[in-house]
Parts: C-alpha cells; sequence; structure tokens
C-alpha cells in the first residue's frame, strides 16, 4: 500500500489529475462556474509566466551552487530592455533585450559571489537595489522622448505573436460551456491553452523541458549540479567549477530578464515603474517550493500564478477556494495521519478545520488575503515540509579555486 | 584587541574610499551614456546644500541610522534579516493606530506608542526567529515573505479600519498635544530636526554599548563568528538566534518614529517605504560598526535628500543616486572581501618570514 501511495506522490501528473478532479468538485458545489472558466485559466497563464520564468532561473543558479536573491533586480532590468528594444525593433528582438539586461545583472551576481566570494544574499541584495535604480533612472532619462512614453512608463508596445488551433479551440469551448464533472476543467485548460496564447509563454513553457533536459540528461548539466553539490569533489574530477557558476548565473539572469519581459509584452501592454511587485522573490520562493526541481517548481508556479491571477476575478470564486484549501489541508492532515505523524496531523486538521469554518461562516474573502496567499502557502510549505526539501549540498556557500586540498 | 597600526586603519579606510571611488565612476558613465551632463551633476550634488535640505539630511540620517542598526545586530549574530521592512511597516502602523487612538496624553502616550512600534517590531521577526529554531526554516526567505505579508495586512487594516480623506487613507492623527515637533536650527520655515531622532543616538550608543560590554554582547559577537566555538563555551544557540532576532526587529520597529512624531502624525501617505532596505546597505556599507554606520547613513541621506536640487539646474534625474547607493554597497562588499585576502595573504608572508628566521 505505502508503495503505491510513494508511487502516486511521485507522480506529478496524477497530482495534477487530482487536483483538477478536487477543483472541478468544489466548482460544482459552490457553483461558481469562474473557477475554471477558460478566462480564468487564461490568465492564471500570463500570471503563471512570469513566475516560472523567475523560478527557472532561481534553479538554474542554486543548482551550481549560487543563491540568487538579485532575480527580483534582474527581472526589472528585464522589463526596461523588453521596453526598450521593443520599441525599436520589434518585440522578439526585445525579448533578447530583457534577457541581455538580465543576463548583464547576473553577470554582476558572478563577478560578486563567484570571482570574489562575497556573500551570495548580500550580493542579491545589492543586485536588487542597484537593479531597480538603473530602470528608473534610465526610464526618466530615455522613455520621455518616446511616442507613448512617460519618466515612469512606455506604452502601446508590439507583444508578441498570439496563436489560435482553430478547431480544437472551438471544440473544447463547446465542451467547456458543458460545465460537465472533470471533462469540462480540462476542456477550458485546452481552450486556454489552443486560444490566443502568447508565444512567449509557450517558450517559457518551453524552456522548462528544456532546462530539466539539459541539467538532468547531458554531462553539462551533471558537472554543473556536481558544482552545487560538491565543488571540490567536481574540482578534482577537472571541472572548471568558476566557468560552470558563471555559466549558470548567467543563464539565471537571463531568464528572470525574461520573466521581466514577459510582463511589460504580454501581461500588460508596456513599461510601468515597479511592474514587477517582487515576482522575483515569489519565483525564488515558487523554487523553494518545488525542492529545486523543473517540475516542482512548475506546480509551485502554477498554484502562485493561479492564485494571483484570481484577484483580479470577482471575490465569490475566491470564496470557494477556501472550502479548496480546506479539502487539501484535511486530505493531507489524513495522509500525515496514516503516516503516523500525530502531532503534524493534528495541527493540519486544525488549520483545515478553521478554514472550513471560515468558508461556511463568510461569503467573500477580503482581496488582500488573496494577495497574501502565495507567501503565507510559502511559509507553510517552508514550515511544514521543510525537512522533506533538500537543496544542492553547497548552495550558498562560498568557493575558492583550489581549496579541494 | 586588535591594537591599532598605521597598516591596520590604513587597510580599514582603503575598502571603502576605493568603493567610493567606484561608485562615483559608475555613476559619471551612466550618466554621460544617457547624454547628460556628469559635470553639472557633480556640481550640483557638491553645492554645500541649503538650510532646508540641510535638516531634511539630519533627519533622514537618524532614521537610516536606526535601521542600520537593526540589521547589524542580525549582521553581528550571523543572521540576514532582510526583513525589516516589513517589520517596521506593520510597527509604524500599529504605533500610530495605538497614538492616534490617544489612550493616554502626552508623553506617556509618546512612550507606550514607542513601546508599541518595538513589541510589534519584535513580534514580527519572532515570527522568522521561531520559524528557523523549530523548523530550521531560513530567515531570509521566511523574512522576505513576512515583508510582503505584512505590507498587505497593513494595506487590509488600512482600507477598513483607516480615516478616509479623499482618495486618501490614513491612521487617526496625532493628537496635538502628543506630537514632538522638534527644535528649528534655522529659520522656521526651514522645517524641524525632529524631537525623536534622538533615538538614533540612544539606539547607537545602547548597540555599542550592548556589544562591547554585555554578556549578551559577547556571546552575540561568539555566536556569530563560530557557532560551534560559542555552542561549546555554553551558549545555546536557539535561544541567541530568536533573541537576537527580536531585538533586531523591536529596533526596526522604532525605523519611522521620528517622522511620526515629527512631522508626519498619521501612517498615510506620508510613510516613507524603502529605510529598511537602505539600513542594510547602510550596515554593509558601516562593516556594523556603530560609527562606520553613522557615516555611512549620513552618506545615503544625503545623496537621497541632496538629489532633490538636480530636478531645477540639471536634467539627470534624482533616481541616479539609487545606482551610486546600489554601487557603493556592491563595491564595498567586494572591495572588503579583496581586502581581506590581501590581508591575510601578508599575514601568511610574515608569518613565514618570521618562521625561516627562526629555523636559521
Amino acid at each position: 500500500m505505502s508503495t503505491v501511495v510513494e508511487r502516486l506522490t511521485k507522480s506529478w501528473l496524477y497530482i495534477g489529475l487530482i487536483g483538477i478532479g478536487v477543483v472541478s468538485f468544489v466548482r460544482i458545489v459552490t457553483d461558481t462556474n469562474d473557477l475554471t472558466g477558460a478566462g480564468t485559466i487564461r490568465a492564471a497563464i500570463i500570471a503563471t509566466c512570469p513566475i516560472l520564468a523567475a523560478a527557472l532561473g532561481g534553479l538554474w543558479a542554486e543548482r551550481a551552487g549560487v543563491v540568487n536573491i538579485g532575480l527580483e533586480g534582474q527581472m526589472i532590468l528585464g522589463t526596461w530592455g523588453a521596453a526598450f528594444f521593443t520599441y525599436h525593433y520589434g518585440p522578439w528582438i526585445g525579448i533578447l533585450g530583457a534577457a541581455l539586461l538580465g543576463l548583464i545583472g547576473g553577470l554582476l551576481h558572478a563577478i560578486a559571489t563567484v570571482t570574489f566570494g562575497v556573500d551570495h544574499i548580500v550580493s542579491g541584495v545589492a543586485i536588487n537595489l542597484i537593479g531597480a535604480g538603473a530602470a528608473t533612472y534610465l526610464a526618466e532619462a530615455i522613455f520621455p522622448d518616446y511616442e507613448g512614453g512617460g519618466p515612469r512608463q512606455l506604452n502601446g508596445l508590439e507583444a508578441p505573436t498570439q496563436i489560435t488551433i482553430p478547431g480544437v479551440s472551438d471544440l473544447a469551448n463547446d465542451v467547456a460551456d458543458k460545465h460537465w464533472f472533470f471533462v469540462s476543467d480540462i476542456a477550458s485548460v485546452i481552450q486556454a491553452l489552443t486560444t490566443n496564447i502568447s508565444t512567449l509563454s509557450l517558450v517559457i513553457f518551453g524552456l522548462v523541458v528544456l532546462s530539466a533536459i539539459v541539467l538532468w540528461r547531458t554531462s553539462f548539466g551533471l558537472r554543473l549540479r556536481s558544482c552545487g553539490e560538491n565543488p571540490q569533489s567536481a574540482e578534482t574530477l577537472g571541472v572548471n567549477v568558476y566557468l560552470y557558476k558563471y555559466v549558470a548565473v548567467l543563464i539565471s539572469g537571463a531568464l528572470a530578464g525574461i520573466g521581466g519581459g514577459f510582463l511589460a509584452l504580454v501581461s500588460s501592454s508596456g513599461f510601468s515603474n515597479g511592474q514587477t511587485g517582487g515576482r522575483g522573490y515569489i519565483g525564488l520562493a515558487a523554487m523553494i517550493f518545488g525542492n529545486w526541481r523543473p517540475g516542482g517548481l512548475l506546480a509551485g508556479a502554477l498554484t502562485f500564478g493561479y492564485t494571483d491571477s484570481l484577484r483580479l476575478r470577482d471575490t465569490q470564486s475566491v470564496h470557494s477556494l477556501l472550502l479548496l484549501v480546506a479539502i487539501g489541508l484535511l486530505a493531507y492532515a489524513a495522509f500525515r495521519a496514516y503516516r503516523r505523524q500525530v502531532q503534524g496531523a493534528v495541527v493540519v486538521a486544525t488549520a483545515g478545520l478553521l478554514v472550513l469554518v471560515w468558508f461556511l461562516s463568510t461569503d467573500s474573502v477580503p482581496r488582500e488575503f488573496t494577495v497574501m496567499t502565495p507567501y503565507v502557502t510559502t511559509m507553510f510549505v517552508l514550515a511544514l515540509g521543510s525537512q522533506r526539501l533538500r537543496m544542492p549540498a553547497a548552495d550558498g556557500k562560498p568557493y575558492r579555486k583550489g581549496s579541494a586540498g | 584587541m586588535r591594537t591599532l597600526t598605521v597598516k591596520g586603519v590604513g587597510l580599514a579606510v582603503l575598502a571603502p574610499a576605493i568603493a567610493v571611488v567606484l561608485s562615483i565612476l559608475v555613476t559619471t558613465l551612466v550618466i554621460a551614456a544617457v547624454g547628460s551632463s556628469p559635470g553639472e551633476f557633480w556640481s550640483t550634488m557638491f553645492e554645500v546644500p541649503k538650510p532646508r535640505l540641510r535638516v531634511d539630511i539630519v533627519n533622514q540620517t537618524a532614521m537610516i541610522y536606526i535601521a542600520a542598526v537593526a540589521a547589524a545586530i542580525g549582521f553581528r549574530m550571523g543572521l540576514f534579516n532582510i526583513g525589516l521592512e516589513g517589520q517596521y511597516t506593520i510597527a509604524s502602523f500599529a504605533a500610530a493606530s495605538f497614538a492616534g487612538a490617544a489612550y493616554l496624553g502626552g508623553f506617556a502616550n509618546v512612550i507606550a506608542s514607542l513601546a508599541v512600534a518595538m513589541a510589534v517590531g519584535a513580534a514580527w521577526s519572532g515570527i522568522a526567529g521561531i520559524l528557523k529554531t523549530t523548523r530550521g526554516v531560513s530567515e531570509v526567505i521566511s523574512t522576505i515573505m513576512l515583508n510582503a505579508i505584512a505590507v498587505t495586512l497593513v494595506g487590509y487594516f488600512l482600507n477598513n479600519y483607516g480615516v478616509k480623506e479623499g482618495n486618501s487613507v490614513h491612521t487617526k492623527n496625532l493628537e496635538p498635544g502628543t506630537t514632538l515637533g522638534g527644535f528649528a536650527p534655522f529659520e522656521d520655515r526651514d522645517g524641524e530636526i525632529w524631537a525623536l531622532t534622538i533615538v538614533a543616538v540612544l539606539v547607537g550608543v545602547g548597540f555599542w554599548v550592548l556589544l562591547n560590554k554585555t554578556r549578551f554582547g559577547f556571546d552575540l559577537r561568539a555566536s556569530g563568528q563560530s557557532e560551534t566555538a560559542a555552542l561549546a563555551s555554553g551558549i545555546n544557540p536557539k535561544r541567541m538566534i530568536l533573541v537576537s532576532m527580536m531585538l533586531s526587529g523591536a529596533v526596526a520597529g522604532l525605523i519611522w518614529m521620528p517622522a511620526l512624531f515629527g512631522g508626519a502624525r498619521n501612517y498615510g501617505t506620508s510613510f516613507q517605504v524603502g529605510l529598511g532596505f537602505l539600513g542594510i546597505a547602510v550596515a554593509l556599507l558601516g562593516r556594523n560598526r556603530p560609527v562606520g554606520m553613522l557615516f555611512g547613513a549620513l552618506l545615503f541621506a544625503f545623496l537621497s535628500v541632496k538629489s532633490n536640487d538636480l530636478t531645477f539646474g540639471t536634467d539627470v534625474s534624482p533616481s541616479i543616486v539609487q545606482i551610486t547607493q546600489g554601487v557603493a554597497v556592491l563595491a564595498v562588499v567586494v572591495t572588503y572581501e579583496v581586502v581581506r585576502r590581501w590581508r591575510t595573504r601578508l599575514e601568511q608572508r610574515a608569518v613565514s618570514r618570521e618562521l625561516a628566521g627562526a629555523a636559521l
């Protein structure tokens, strides 16, 4: 029995299917079709992508043993880069520009942490200051002269192409409108994925798969990860640790930059100052939530993206989410009880019951509480599951060439 | 104690000097790159500030310095309290609400409000402390999350229980009897140095005494330098983590208090965000030393306040100083590291020379 449970928990696909089933159940019980409407899923995908890109950036750096808290700053640089290059050369060069600006932020971080061995968090904080300052200053200095621009924004930028797959999209739309259990929810997801989806979204989802393959299925990836686990051993085996760390942190910055570019080009139609709103940090949280693995961080980013998108929609659907959370917590409590972890089970069950009471005794949730959700979730995951999380062994530790002895 | 030698002092001053030069260089390059005149920029920045700005600089220095001390308490213990921002946001809101409710009159209200600010700040950072000691959660991640939660939570309370005035919401105004004002060194129109800037002095002195003259300070520094050695000498590391985290949060709670009782009178649009991150930057710049951080706070306050002049005389936007500040921090941590390595090498060479001499 326990092997069955373990096999189930190991497979993200099954978890995804069960998740959709539970969401569908909640949708029907609470009669809020908006919960999985194609509009909601679409908004969720758009909210997920920047977080996902940042989380992926975090994964690359931390797998090579460098904590990159500068993701936020690199993302901010990316929003500016996307705006500047899109204005002059169109959206695809714009995205490359976003990646380039993010990469410059990554380069600063790499120089400070890898070459000079500065504390990773300290360097990251400095890079966030520099990134925010540079984007603000450069926008004020350059954008007012542009058409549609001002000191704090640049509007009317061309977005990357959107794709619709005609037949599939219509069929999915028909099925989704039937509001059947499970089937219609899947159809909504398919509809959202095949109707007017930004190519940049597809690129970012593609980058997750690509990163997973490169990091776990190539010798380059193995060497890169060895620098995050045990750089001294890697060095004795002839791996150029500095080089791998540099490559990882540069890619990390570029990915965060692309996430910023997505915010400027797809999430909204232009640059505005401060538009990242801490998404770099949420990306970092999604990566930790996902246990430093691509599948996990995808699940984390989707969860955060989904809650992030719901705050823009009606408060009733957020309220029905409470039931979802309550079911989830009670199920987790049952799992804990099954594992004979009595104390954890009691804590989680109490939390679940409290949320259930909250659901039954109110009929709307204040908007601010939705905003808080990703952060509170992360705290809970860390508090309850920190023993099960395993970060790269040498993550965040300074390393100097020749220290293998 | 290390004895002061010419070479030692030289090495200690060298790093910040290099950092300042580097940040001046980068700032100049950035300004030139976008086609503005660096010469105009620097001449505007280095003009003697007008009296009104001098008053502002003192007030800002005080608040940044309190934030820096709060960060330094964590750093000296080997903790990274990145959550100052959230701690002082929620503490300022709580203190402003308490002070506005006017349960007490006059000076007693001020003292009680400061106590509320410290208690709330300590409680908020205590969450991160408890998570670290009981569940092993990194304080860096938990305090980042707590920052975001604090800001939204305060927004929620403000929107639902605040006083609405036009488009803005704020807490109840302080009653005239409970504001402290300050003293105006120049003419009245140039503004006042807030009375509670004295808190910065007290916090600075208190920090020095705590670190150098108390058992707790010794334990704190010991734990920061080597946790295993501290444990071996009978220091309870978990207790130290929790206490120093809460102490850091309590000091963070005081950051905005000079402004509240000086000019702001309520928590609302006048609340100044970003002081927490500036404090972290200044603590790094001043190497967590009481005097070093004072110079750092003065420098940052000068840059921030003086940049207001840029809007009149030049086409350089004031936000350029954010780049200067950021580069200064990054440059200073890099140069400290380089100087440290260099010093180690010098010491190694000196030792090997002496050993070689002894062998003969």
